[in-house]
Parts: C-alpha cells; structure tokens; sequence
C-alpha cells in the first residue's frame, strides 16, 4: 500500500472490491449505502478502507437516506458515492433526480440483481439499463458506465468520478452480480493527480457568485458549504442565482442546459470497445459480464468463416448513437444479446436505420451461453 | 418581551436574502416568527455565519433554506435530516441545521427523523408543526390531534397523532424543546442552546395556520391561534416527555423536556476510526 492509504500493485479481488478501492484511489471519501445482495462488499470494503484514510463510512437506515446523504456530502466538497442493487436503486430514484437538479457530482454502483421486486437477489441481471436511464421523473440526461471484468470496474469508476466531476451529474455504474462477485486479477496503478478531476470552483468575489452561472460551456464553477458564498440551491426550478422561479421559460432554460451538458458531450462521454467490426456483416452489440460471452461466440464465428464482429457498449448514457448509425452503414445485422426481455436493443434498433436488428433475450439468473449467441449468428449468416 | 422582539431588525436583516421578499408565507403564519427567533438566536450565539448550512425539505416551512442568506438547500420531500447528516459528516466544520414543518419531518421523513436522533448526530433540527399540509391545502398531518377537521378528515381525524417530543425521546435525541409562536423569547433561546448543544436537538415550534387548518378548526386568523395559545400553553420544563401529548381542546405542554449528554456520532466515529489507523491495511 503506498503511504496515501490507497493500494497500487496486482490484486485477485471481486468486482465490488474493485469498485471499492478505485473509489478510494479516485479520491472518493464518503461512502453512505445500505446493505444489499449483491452489492454489500463495496459497502463492506468501504467500511474497512475509508476510516484509514479519513474518510467517512456510513451505513444509513435506507437507499433514499444514503442517496441523499451522499448529495450533502458532495456538496460539503467531498467525493462520495453509494451501491446498491435493484430494489436500492428503484428507492434512489427521487434524489438522483435531486443530484441532477442540484448538478451534484456522485457515484451510484448498481450491482444489478433479477427483478421485478425482490427478484433473484443473489442472480444476475441486466435490466435496471431504461431505469438508469429514465428512472427518476422529469426530462434529463444522466450517464452510465457498464464494466465487464473487476479490472474495468476499477478503471470506470474511476472514470465514473471523473466524469461526475467533470459534468456535476450523478454517475451511475451499471455492473451486474457476475462482475460484481468474479474474482480476477487487477492491477491498480498509481494515480497522478492529473489523472484525477475535480469540479471547477468558483474564483471571484464570494459576494456575486451566482450557483448556476456558467462561464465558459454548460457546466457552471461549484462552490462549497461552509466557505461563505452563502449560495441557496433547490429542486425547484431556479435561475443562474439559484432561486425558484416557476414560468416555462426558466423551465426551458434550466432543462436544456441540463439535457445539453450531456448531449453535446457525448463524443467526450461514450466509450466503447469493438473487434472484427472492420469487415463484420454481422455486428454483436452487449455491454457488461454478456461483452465477454458475445466476443467469445464472435471469435468462434470466425473459425466458421462468418464475418462477425463486436463491440462492448462501455458508456450505456449517453447511448453510442453515432458510432451504431455508422456501423450500420456496412453491416448487414446487428445482434444484441442483454439479461432482460429488450432495452438497449431498442436503442440499437433506433439507430441501426432499417439494419435488421435481433435481440437474444435472457430473463435473468444466469448468463447467456455462448453457443446461443453463435446459433443467433450463423442464422443470421445464412 | 415586546421590544425585544419589535426593535433589532438589523440583527437579522443581514441573515435574510432581501432580493426575494416578500415571503410566500400566509398573514397570520407562524413560520414567519419561528424563523425570526431562529436567526436571532444565530446572531447571539456567536457561530461563524460562514458555517452554517440550512438544509430544508418541502413546504411551507421547507421554504425557509429560500429565504436565509447562508448555504442554504432546498431538498427532497422528507430528506432533509440525511442531506444535512452527508454535509456534516463530510465537513465536521460545518454546523447543520433542519428547518422543515411536521409533515415533511414526521411523516413522510419519520425515519430519518429516529435514526439521526438515535446516531446522536451533530445536528439541530427546527420543526414548525402547524398539524397538517399547509402548502397543498390543509390535508391531515401525523401530529393532527385526534377528531380534529381537515380537508382530508372532514368527519374528524380518525388517527391518533405522534407526540413529537416523546419520539424523539425514544429515539435518543440529546436536546428536546417545544415552543409556541407565542413564546419567542423563550423560542430564541430555546434554539440558540440547540445551535451550542452537542449532538441532536429538536425543537418543536407549534404554530398558526390560519387560512387551512386554522379555518377548519375555529382559528380562521393568527390571532384566534395565539390567544388560544396564551389559554392552554403550561410551561414545563423538565416535563416527562410522555405528558406532553397535544390534544384537540387540552394543555399544549411546552418548555426545555430533554437535555442530556450523550456521545455524538462524531466523537464515537473518531474513536472507531482511531483503531482503523493502527494496523497497516492488507
């Protein structure tokens, strides 16, 4: 461990665990969850690391509790995040919607179990995607990172802090219980400070700040409790000074911009993975622990001379529209094999522009087989 | 009592942001003085301005983050107590205060309520308890006295009501107070010891609402309320907080029923963290 309280080197830990210690080298030190299956070893890990680095663990009476708790902490200028699990990320809703709002910079893991309800609690599934996406009413953009190893669950949430830093958005790691509980080895660097972003502070007198002033781009300079600015933020809708004001106008003015940061973002934001998808008249389109059985069956396809190819949906939010519409250019298919009965397919589907688009369903508890995904490929080859 | 209150709006004005009055708040409101002893109680109580953050829920008394001029935040319904719990333990610096009504704390936020009075966090907690939902129209609250009308029980309140104070006893709240609007002399004190004391305060601030709740319940103006308060208010202090139950006609018990010392959150947190440090992580 190196003398600043995070670990660099080679580890053989979970998914959770990776998440946890990416929080801590990013420099997250607030974490406040509650306990659920299968996300209760981030909340565990934390509670063991973060007091020896000084920072806070909290374990809070509920997910809407530790939602907002992590809110107030980011606002008392500290790096904080929450993890969670279907039934904790459906209670979180309101106040991610607070988080965006209030242009909040935090972390949300959802390790995703099956559902509806109470589910599979110790099973997997990939079927809170629409809900990151649309879960918390209101018009917004929000951003999701999907990692298909502990490896990239380490590097995207420390990308994950970044970028909330960076946009003051909630970040929402959509991992699933098979990376969550996969143990591999992780190599966690040694980060710079340049490595590392931190939201933009205001400078200038602490008399004319006004909270939501943008100076130059969409993201305004984020000031401080407790360093005199006296600044007043709510859910309402508010002008640049923060204060409610209820006509359309503000409405529009306020949404737009929130809506836009994202949007006109997007090359910066989506992150994607591809191979073979050169020459591929068949593309298989996955994102999370199904990335890596997709790829599996692409490799094999191969073998059988079938021009497959792949890509892993890294970013899930903003959705990779561009590069999907220029695959879609000189494919023939696209395949998309996600644990759940069809969400990101219809992205997919939105932007492949007429391309055939088929989705191989999974209901959840389990993985899909590769030999699945290679039957979908070679009838579609045929 | 009278010039106390009437002649040192300067004291105050300083702590209000002057561009976004008037107030929404209704004429005979009780929000109105709960807010004013508060900030008098600021001024007093020698805290560094700088530190204080108002974190408040939805509501009528939920607009007061709006109104004062410090860091001040406009949450979620219901969630002020754990915002407020995230900013303190995030900067221990810092001082938390909650400024929201009855509904927003008890009902809707009761949980919060109990776990940040069982923590014992550093945190004061203002509760202006006018009995019902004010902002939507005087729908019944959890503190609404049994039988009493409201646009929702209009045969008479058919649930009993929380007691706060003896809630927030069982719940391990190191500082208990309640207060009328009618007393605000005792209400800025009150408060200002809340701000000083170590752990979790509450004060209750039981209040008009005279256009809603008031007119179902023959108090249609403010001052129907405050004489009504003047007759049924007994001061107590010290008071078994299991005596101080709110009746629809009977005795508003009010007065200082809780002060003890308990360890805080922090200061527990600091000794468990003290061990974390000792042995080199693995």
């Amino acid at each position: 461990m190196a003398d600043s309280g995070y670990l660099v080197g080679e580890y053989f830990i979970n998914g959770d665990v990776a998440c946890a210690e990416a929080a801590i080298s990013a420099g997250c030190r607030f974490f406040a969850g509650y306990p659920i299956t299968p996300a209760t070893e981030v909340a565990e890990r934390m509670s063991r690391r973060l007091p020896q680095v000084d920072g806070v663990y909290i374990q809070m009476e509920d997910e809407i509790a530790s939602m907002c708790a992590i809110l107030g902490a980011s606002w008392a200028g500290v790096k904080a995040m929450t993890s969670t699990s279907g039934p904790g990320f459906s209670l979180m809703m309101e106040n991610i919607g607070l988080g965006v709002m209030l242009e909040t910079p935090c972390v949300v893991a959802n390790i995703q179990r099956a559902g509806p309800s109470t589910g599979l609690p110790t099973l997997i599934g990939q079927q809170d995607i629409m809900q990151a996406r649309w879960g918390s009413h209101g018009s917004y953009e929000i951003i999701a990172l999907s990692p298909d190893s502990p490896q990239q669950m380490f590097d995207l949430t420390v990308q994950a802090f970044n970028l909330s830093e960076k946009y003051r958005v909630p970040v929402l790691i959509m991992s699933d219980e098979v990376v969550g509980h996969m143990s591999e080895k992780v190599i966690i660097p040694e980060l710079r400070e340049s490595d590392l972003v931190f939201r933009k502070q205001p400078k200038g007198a602490k008399e004319s700040y006004r909270p939501y002033k943008t100076d130059n781009g969409p993201v305004p300079p984020m000031a401080i409790a407790g360093q005199g600015y006296h600044f007043h933020v709510t859910g309402l809708t508010h002008d640049e000074r923060g204060y409610p004001v209820m006509t359309a106008k503000a409405q529009d003015n306020l949404v737009t911009r929130l809506v836009d940061k994202i949007r006109f973002n997007a090359d910066d934001i989506v992150m994607y993975n591809e191979h073979l998808t050169e020459d591929a008249d068949i593309v298989v389109c996955a994102y999370g622990i199904t990335a890596r059985i997709a790829r599996f069956a692409v490799d094999r396809a191969r073998q059988e001379g079938i021009k497959a190819g792949f890509i892993q949906l890294v970013t899930l939010w903003p959705f990779a529209e561009k590069r999907i519409r220029e695959l879609a250019l000189k494919t023939k298919t696209f395949i998309v094999p996600e644990i759940n009965r069809g969400q990101i397919v219809y992205e997919v589907e939105r932007c492949a522009g007429g391309v055939r688009t088929l989705l191989i369903p999974h209901s959840g508890g389990d993985v899909h087989k590769p030999e699945a995904i290679l039957e979908a490929i070679r009838k579609c080859h045929e | 009592m009278n010039n106390h209150v009437e002649n040192d709006h300067a004291s105050i004005a300083k702590y209000l942001r002057q561009d976004r009055l008037p107030h929404i708040w209704c004429a005979g409101c009780g929000i109105g003085p709960a807010l004013n002893c508060f900030l008098r109680a600021i001024d007093k109580s020698g805290l560094d301005p700088d530190k204080i953050s108002v974190v408040s829920g939805i509501g009528c008394s939920g607009r007061v983050a709006g109104y004062v001029k410090l860091d001040s935040f406009h949450t979620t319904h219901g969630r002020a107590i754990p915002f407020a719990t995230g900013l303190r333990l995030a900067n221990p610096d810092l001082k938390a205060v909650v400024f929201s009504g009855d509904g927003d704390l008890a009902a809707i936020g009761g949980n919060h309520l109990i776990h940040a009075a069982r923590r014992n966090i550093d945190m004061t907690v203002i509760c202006v308890n006018n009995f019902n939902y004010g902002m939507t129209g005087g729908q019944v609250g959890p503190t609404a006295p049994y039988d009493v009308r409201t646009s929702t029980t209009p045969y008479g309140n058919f649930e009993p009501a929380f007691n706060l104070p003896m809630l927030l006893y069982g719940s391990g709240a190191s500082y208990i107070a309640r207060w009328t609007v009618i007393h605000l002399h005792q209400l800025e004190s009150t408060i200002m010891e809340a701000l000083l004391k170590p752990g979790f305060s509450f004060v209750e601030v039981i209040s008009p609402c005279p256009p809603v709740y008031g007119r179902m319940n023959k108090e249609p103006d403010g001052l129907n309320s405050l004489k009504n308060y003047v007759k049924r208010s007994v001061i107590k202090n010290g008071a078994d907080p299991g005596e101080t139950e709110i009746t629809q006609d009977g005795p508003i018990v009010v007065g200082k029923f809780v002060d003890v010392v308990r360890p805080t959150l922090q200061e527990s947190m600091a000794r468990m963290a003290a061990k974390a440090k000792k042995p080199a992580a693995k």
